[in-house]
């Protein structure tokens, strides 16, 4: 007999869905879609961290990087920075409960963004391989060193400590992660030593150490002791907001007065504009914002659009700068030339953000491959999809043929080239969780194709140059080859001497070419 | 040393002397050619022949795109000035390897390829006004002849009619021969072989008193210039035999009017009284080869409208009406299609009423 379907059978199979399972279902969208992945992703979180927390705290990076094959699959992943380390109390919650960070809940140009990476990384190790995550931090020489080992409690979503300790450290301040983990190992093209030399190239202030685990130890060396600008925190601008996430801020404010929750909460809104959105929406200024979260919140949202607020501050956002992209390429990419560009700030939908570019060319870099895009967002590589990201985009679009570059239609170009595009944002649009490719939206890809062009434009007059140079060359050569074979032909043919001919040739070569070649007769 | 050779020989070495006196003078050396191409050739009403027309190029040594080609010409000239000193003649792939070399210390060649020694000569014709002959040059010995012909040549007496079944093989160089005794009343050429082999197994040369050359494939120049000499010194007719399609017609033109890569040795060559013989749209219905015909290709109605345009065949209205029946029947046949009403067909029907009735195209 089949069992009839009530709201109680149902009430029976309804329950609470625990944050590991959660998390299994939905590691893709975590950057641990397979084992190699995993592996880049844990490396890659635990990197974003540390370098966040070093520019924070003004503190030069140094980090280095330990993934030990264990066999049967399982990798350990080790490291340790020079950061101003994390108070105890702190410790458990950071890395052992998910979602609990500090970047979330604010808008600034860091690298991390939902503060979900580093928590995620050691729940991932320990479903897979029961080992907790290790940590180890200091917050200064006064200050003994703190050690955890942590569980993920993946029902309710919190720490379980299991090993804690006070221990003896030789650094003065700092933090140390341990993970072991299921993962696999591959050298080149979106692997971990791709990640970590395109870090190197966008933060010439960081001195990075890494021992892959072919046991061989790279280093990748600092060229710059200047940290970049700090970044500003700002408060969001009213274009760039989301219904859901308006409705939130008129719950959680602590503003009594709508007019005073537009002007305390977004920047660029003064006591008139935030009248205006009042008045546009039909809603009374001194009305309560909790109240406007449950009725007329949709107005609000709508009255926002039609409301003229000028573009947000642009300081908030901090660009690598010109002098030091170039410093980051040439310290890894052998080549002839090198260009870059910083574009000044622009703004989509109310967030603001800067483009730059850069590029190497010839030297060492095979002639006959498709470029290399190098990607990246607030610092950060992006290393996979790369034909959804709207970087990729605008490079094909834009056209290098100009410059001096071959490229095949709808294609990105060919020869020893390549190509660095930084987006840095205060919230950069991602097309997706993995946090992998920008999303197109057009003043970004008008911004990224500005800032090609002007490096393309800086490219193509070397290379204008270049090949002049080269065909001079060549042309002289070829002349200087033939001399010796005519004056011998002609010798034979007339019975004249072959070395006073010859002399005469060469005489007419020195006087130069390029005026013979323009009209086939030789100027004095 | 004979004295035509001596004045080709001096000639030379004259080309190789402007040269070094402008190098002397500083000047960028340079080669004036008269240029090749259907654009510099015209036809010539009163001669009925193609000329070559005023338009020359200067080929100058300190140029990247002339300065390889103007080293090959000065090379095959110091060649053929050595040949002509030594009263030796040598074939167009000999002059290709007494060319090619390794420039010291490049991995560059001289030259390549035969064609580009070939191309040398055909500039140092137009140069110095001499034929590849007289430069001592030969090309390859490409066809055969049959008929009532004694000739001598260097010294050994022939006899065209005594060689058997290969006939005389004619060489590129026909200017020393001298004729003996001419008894043929006319000459057919046929450009395919097998034809040729036909008609002499079937002693057409006896029965009606002809002479019957062949080539391989093209005409060559020993061929052309072996029929002007006997139109020439012998006033013998020549008819060309041909299949139904636009080559086969273009062979008869370049006998009858020269050719346009050679018009510059047009006087030599062209043979303005030659007739046209067959196959012609006539033909067709008259021996029933209808059930023979191929469909023209692409190619074929592309080269058919070009003939058409010809300056020499635009006011030829016999000749345009070949064109335009070939056209409107699609198709083009062969010779050897009258062998379906027979294999002695040619021979015993074909040839003996197309001579008698005068069926020829001028």
């Amino acid at each position: 007999m089949k069992k009839e379907v009530t709201a109680e059978t149902l009430a029976e199979q309804q329950r609470e869905i625990s944050i590991s399972e959660f998390f299994l279902k939905n590691k893709h969208l975590l950057g641990f879609d397979n084992p190699r992945k995993a592996l880049l992703t844990t490396i890659k979180e635990a990197v974003d961290n540390s370098l966040d927390a070093c520019e924070e705290a003004r503190i030069l990076p140094e980090i280095k990087i330990e993934a030990n094959d264990m066999t049967n699959d399982r990798f350990e992943v080790i490291v340790e920075d020079n950061g101003p380390g994390i108070v105890k109390e702190q410790m458990p919650r950071i890395f052992g409960k998910l979602l609990y960070g500090s970047k979330f809940h604010r808008l600034k140009c860091s690298r991390g963004q939902q503060g979900i990476g580093i928590s995620a990384a050691a729940m991932y190790g320990q479903l897979t391989t029961g080992n907790p995550i290790k940590i180890v931090s200091r917050t200064s020489k006064n200050k003994p060193a703190h050690y955890y080992e942590l569980h993920i409690d993946t029902k309710q979503n919190e720490p379980q400590i299991i090993k804690e300790d006070t221990i003896d450290w030789d650094k003065e301040h700092g933090t140390k992660i341990n993970i072991i983990l299921e993962a696999k190992y591959q050298k080149g093209k979106q692997g971990i030593d791709e990640y970590l030399e395109q870090t190197a190239i966008v933060n010439p202030h960081l001195h990075l150490i890494y021992k892959n685990p072919e046991k061989e130890v790279l280093e990748f060396p600092r060229a710059t002791n200047e940290l970049p600008k700090e970044p500003k925190e700002i408060k969001p601008h009213p274009y760039g907001v989301e219904l859901g996430i308006l409705i939130k801020m008129l719950q959680d404010t602590e503003a009594s007065t709508l007019q005073s929750f537009l002007q305390n909460e977004f920047c660029r809104v003064s006591a008139k504009v935030a009248k205006e959105i009042c008045d546009k929406a039909g809603l009374y200024e001194k009305s309560r914002p909790s109240r406007i979260a449950k009725q007329e919140a949709e107005n609000l949202f709508n009255s926002i659009k039609k409301v003229k607020i000028i573009a947000p501050p642009t300081d908030s956002v901090t660009p690598i700068g010109e002098e030091l992209i170039l410093k980051g390429l040439k310290k890894e990419i052998e080549a002839d030339f090198y260009a870059a560009t910083t574009r000044p700030p622009s703004v989509y939908r109310g967030n603001p953000f800067i483009i730059e570019a850069g590029i190497a060319y010839g030297g060492s870099i095979p002639k006959e491959d498709i470029t290399r895009v190098l990607r990246f967002a607030n610092r950060v590589p992006l290393q996979y999809q790369q034909s959804a990201c709207a970087i990729t985009k605008s490079i094909i679009s834009t056209s290098w043929r100009g410059y001096g570059i071959s490229q095949s239609k709808g294609s990105i170009p060919q020869g020893p080239l390549v190509i660095l595009v930084h987006i840095a944002s205060v919230w950069v649009p991602f097309t997706s969780e993995s946090k992998e490719s920008i999303a197109h939206y057009p003043e970004i890809v008008k911004e990224i194709k500005l800032a090609l062009q002007e490096v393309g434009r800086k490219l193509g007059t070397h290379i204008r140059k270049n090949v002049r140079a080269n065909e001079q060359k060549e042309r002289a050569s070829l002349f200087e080859r033939y001399i010796p074979e005519l004056a011998s032909s002609l010798s034979k043919l007339t019975g004249n001497k072959k070395e006073k001919i010859e002399e005469d040739l060469l005489k007419i070569l020195k006087k130069g070419i390029p005026e013979i070649e323009e009209n086939g007769q030789i100027k004095e | 040393m004979d004295k035509s050779r001596n004045k080709t020989k001096d000639e030379l070495q004259f080309l190789g002397r402007k040269i070094i006196s402008k190098i002397e003078k500083k000047e960028n050396p340079y080669l004036e050619v008269p240029v090749r191409s259907l654009s510099n050739v015209s036809y010539d009403k009163k001669s009925k022949t193609l000329k070559l027309g005023e338009n020359t190029s200067k080929r100058f040594f300190f140029n990247v795109a002339h300065s390889k080609k103007f080293l090959q010409t000065i090379e095959v000239a110091s060649i053929c000035k050595n040949l002509l000193e030594e009263g030796k003649h040598a074939s167009l792939r000999d002059v290709f390897y007494m060319a090619k070399r390794t420039i010291p210390n490049t991995k560059v060649n001289l030259v390549d390829e035969q064609t580009e020694t070939d191309k040398s000569l055909e500039d140092l014709e137009l140069i110095t006004e001499f034929s590849r002959e007289q430069l001592h040059v030969n090309a390859n010995k490409m066809g055969s002849v049959v008929g009532k012909v004694k000739i001598i040549d260097r010294g050994d007496s022939i006899n065209w009619a005594k060689l058997g079944s290969g006939g005389w093989s004619i060489p590129s160089n026909v200017e020393e021969i001298k004729f003996e005794e001419v008894k043929a009343n006319f000459v057919i050429y046929m450009e395919k072989q097998a034809i040729w082999e036909r008609l002499h197994e079937d002693k057409v040369w006896e029965k009606l008193n002809c002479i019957l050359v062949t080539s391989q494939g093209q005409t060559t120049r020993g061929i052309r210039r072996l029929l002007q000499r006997l139109y020439e010194e012998h006033k013998l007719p020549i008819y060309v035999l041909t299949d139904f399609d636009p080559w086969g017609f273009y062979i008869y033109s370049v006998i009858k009017y020269g050719s346009i890569s050679l018009a510059h040795m047009s006087e030599k060559m062209a043979i303005p009284g030659v007739k046209f013989l067959g196959i012609m749209a006539e033909d067709i219905d008259k021996y029933g080869l209808n059930k023979h015909l191929i469909k023209l290709n692409e190619k074929d109605i592309a080269r058919l409208k070009q003939m058409k345009d010809y300056e020499w065949f635009r006011d030829n209205k016999a000749w345009q009406k070949e064109f335009e029946a070939m056209k409107k029947l699609g198709s083009k046949a062969e010779i050897q299609a009258l062998s379906a009403r027979g294999i002695s067909f040619i021979s015993e029907k074909y040839l003996p009423e197309k001579i008698k009735n005068k069926e020829t195209i001028d």
